[in-house]
């Protein structure tokens, strides 16, 4: 009687242990699927739409594109996007980098840094909510603060 | 006076500098005050670059030579401005994203035949100068680390010299020399570091104490400090047959924000004198040290013999970024004279007995603080653009900037490729609200004898000739004519676009005077124009921008040679 109610059980662990090893051939791209979410969540997060501002200074994104008026890099706060302006673009601008010059910065950010920056980027052409965006600066750029450039209605 | 190679009357321009001691004096008088006002554009060229262009047009062996901005082509044109050969050289388009401050280049040299010149992604490219064909070609940089190359070369004695770029991200400055033949590095010279790499030994005689010691290219840093410290050597070169020295001055040190660099900062921000055949250095002379307002120190050196104090002396002449003229000893390194040049907030003046300059403490930059009417700004006195000397007049004919500006400076890290700076910089006018000056200046009397106000910085070159007249153009685009002794203007032409090249003149295959120069606005100044910078950040192309917000209703972008001759 024990004998018969176990086998059923033991069949069951064999059959477990074979189960093959899932190997990925194919790398899916970094957190893909809940990365426009995230993205989503931080254009509404004044956490981490400042968190982005603090890195744009932190990683010398600002020696390059200033407070978004651009220099050796590009303007930011304007509406000429060489790559685009979407979120995903944006991302893979700062992860990869661009041939003309942008650096790439994988390896040196992690990716919840990079969407932060991500966010902060849009929202110097408004592309943030006003009631998230930063609303003052610790620099001496004198214009209209991100939560100023409302672009989105 | 070290005279060009080539006699006076030759009517070639083989050097954007004319001669080796950097005179920009053409010999030629066929234009004069009396009728330069009859001047007519002979032919123009399109060059089809949109960038900043500062180069100076070379002629030689009955060819017009132009090099242009990133993607630097080569154009040979004959003397009627039709196109001979161009050459594509085709440097990495990574190289933009590290080029501090517009991706320019200020010219090609020729000799023997040959045309060399650099690429923005730090090639030294030799040509052949009948065909545009490709000689030989050195990498001599690593844009990965943000080195470019933007300065003019010189040819001394068969050997091609060329300084990097890139001070602004922590690159470590040098000059090398190249076998003009091969271009095989023959010997190099760092700005910073141990003695051993600046090329400082024995024959090393520095006339001022702050100078002696051993390895101060180590110790004037805090450890380590020097690897990433800047003194690039992006100007201009000059040398002196006689002494058999080259003179060439280093960039500022890095990052701007002083804080983070405690020390002299040796041999940044200061004055070379090196044996061109060794490299070793001769003298050194710091007119900046512990850098505080990114003073670059690699403005021209105008070689002449002038009577001071009773007897006739070999003189360097140096209009300074700092805001003062060194009347400078070219032997022995020792500072004669140095008188400011416009208005200055930054330092008292220079002690002529330690050769220090006197910093004035109100206006160092502390971190945390908003340091105000910094005078001159950053870009200083008087930047890259180079003055011209006449030995008819005894004048130096001086381009330059009126600005000032407010600076706040924060703790920033290096990252390798990217902005090693610190600072936060908004320009704006000096004293008066014009933002650019052109002025005649007398070394001898140490005084100004004219100066012209303009409403934007002069950042073109200047050139002098022997007719009397001398030649500058503007960033809103008027290329103008003066008389030599007066000042006057004499005659004016509206360009394409904003003018920060070098003027040149020659003799053309017809006999004529010529007078050439590119038009392109651009260059840090201009790179609200030719970078499509948001003027709403006034930080923005460091602070530049915040002084030149109305450019881009003056002028748009675009390169064009413009050739001029009188009927």
């Amino acid at each position: 009687m024990r004998k018969i109610t176990l086998a059923p059980l033991f069949g069951l662990v064999m059959l477990a242990g074979c189960e093959r090893e899932q190997r990925q051939f194919e790398i899916p791209p970094a957190q893909a699927q809940f990365a426009k979410p995230l993205h989503a969540a931080n254009e509404r997060n004044a956490y981490a739409l400042s968190q982005g501002k603090t890195l744009f200074k932190w990683f010398n994104c600002a020696g390059c594109h200033s407070n978004g008026g651009g220099g050796m890099g590009p303007a930011l706060m304007d509406d000429h996007w060489r790559y685009g302006n979407n979120a995903e673009d944006i991302y893979a601008s700062i992860m990869e980098g661009r041939p003309n010059g942008m650096p790439s910065f994988r390896g040196k950010l992690n990716e919840d840094q990079a969407w932060q920056l991500v966010a902060y980027v849009r929202s110097m052409s408004g592309w943030a909510r006003q009631d998230a965006a930063p609303g003052r600066d610790d620099s001496m750029y004198p214009g209209k603060p991100e939560n100023m450039r409302d672009q989105r209605n | 006076m070290p005279a060009a190679r080539a006699d006076e009357a030759d009517g070639e321009w083989r050097m954007p500098a004319r001669d080796y001691a950097s005179t920009r004096f053409s010999p030629l008088a066929e234009i004069t005050a009396a009728n330069v006002r009859q001047l007519k554009e002979a032919w123009s060229f399109t060059t089809g670059v949109q960038a900043g262009h500062e180069a100076a047009p070379i002629f030689a062996g009955g060819l017009l030579y132009v090099v242009t901005p990133y993607p630097n082509h080569v154009f040979a044109l004959d003397t009627a401005g039709k196109q001979r050969w161009k050459y594509d050289p085709k440097p990495q388009p990574s190289s933009q994203g590290v080029a501090c401050c517009d991706v320019v280049n200020r010219g090609a040299v020729y000799d023997g035949g040959r045309l060399y010149f650099n690429t923005l992604d730090g090639n030294s490219i030799a040509l052949d100068a009948r065909t545009g064909k490709e000689l030989w070609r050195t990498k001599l940089g690593k844009i990965e680390l943000g080195e470019t190359i933007t300065m003019a070369p010189l040819v001394v004695k068969g050997k091609v010299l060329v300084g990097n770029s890139g001070a602004e991200l922590g690159v470590r400055g040098w000059l090398v020399a190249l076998d003009a033949k091969t271009g095989k590095p023959l010997w190099r010279a760092y700005s910073t570091g141990p003695d051993k790499e600046v090329l400082i030994g024995a024959g090393f005689k520095p006339f001022y104490g702050a100078e002696r010691g051993q390895d101060l290219g180590v110790k004037s840093w805090p450890p380590e400090a020097w690897k990433i410290g800047g003194g690039t050597v992006w100007g201009w070169i000059s040398y002196d047959p006689q002494l058999n020295l080259i003179y060439y001055g280093t960039g500022n040190p890095g990052p701007w924000n002083p804080e983070q660099r405690p020390g002299d900062n040796k041999w940044t921000a200061g004055l070379f004198a090196r044996d061109v055949d060794t490299g070793q250095a001769r003298w050194f002379y710091q007119f900046s040290p512990h850098d505080l307002h990114d003073y670059d120190a690699i403005n021209e050196n105008v070689l002449v013999d002038l009577p001071i104090g009773g007897a006739t002396r070999k003189l360097l002449v140096r209009p300074e970024r700092n805001g003062y003229v060194y009347v400078i000893d070219r032997a022995s390194g020792e500072v004669i004279s140095a008188t400011p040049f416009v208005h200055i907030t930054t330092s008292t003046g220079v002690d002529l007995k330690s050769g220090r300059l006197q910093y004035n403490p109100k206006t160092q930059p502390k971190p945390g603080r908003v340091v105000r009417d910094i005078c001159p700004a950053s870009p200083g006195a008087k930047d890259w653009q180079p003055a011209a000397w006449s030995p008819r007049t005894g004048l130096l004919y001086i381009p330059h900037q009126n600005l000032c500006q407010d600076a706040g400076t924060y703790e920033t890290s290096y990252i390798a490729g990217t902005p090693y700076v610190g600072a936060e910089v908004r320009m704006k006018p000096g004293p008066g609200g014009h933002r650019g000056e052109f002025s005649a200046w007398d070394p001898v009397a140490a005084q100004k004898r004219w100066s012209v106000k303009e409403n934007f910085p002069v950042w073109s070159g200047a050139l002098a000739t022997a007719g009397g007249v001398v030649f500058y153009g503007t960033m809103d685009g008027v290329f103008k004519a003066l008389d030599a002794n007066s000042g006057e203007v004499l005659w004016s032409f509206r360009t394409s676009s904003g003018i920060i090249g070098q003027p040149v003149s020659y003799r053309g295959a017809d006999g004529k005077q010529y007078i050439a120069v590119l038009s392109g606005v651009g260059g840090w100044a201009g790179t609200i124009v030719s970078g499509e910078i948001d003027a709403r950040d006034g930080s923005a192309a460091l602070g530049f921008v915040n002084a030149m917000r109305d450019l881009p209703k003056y002028t748009v972008k675009g390169g064009m040679l413009h050739v001029f001759a009188l009927p």
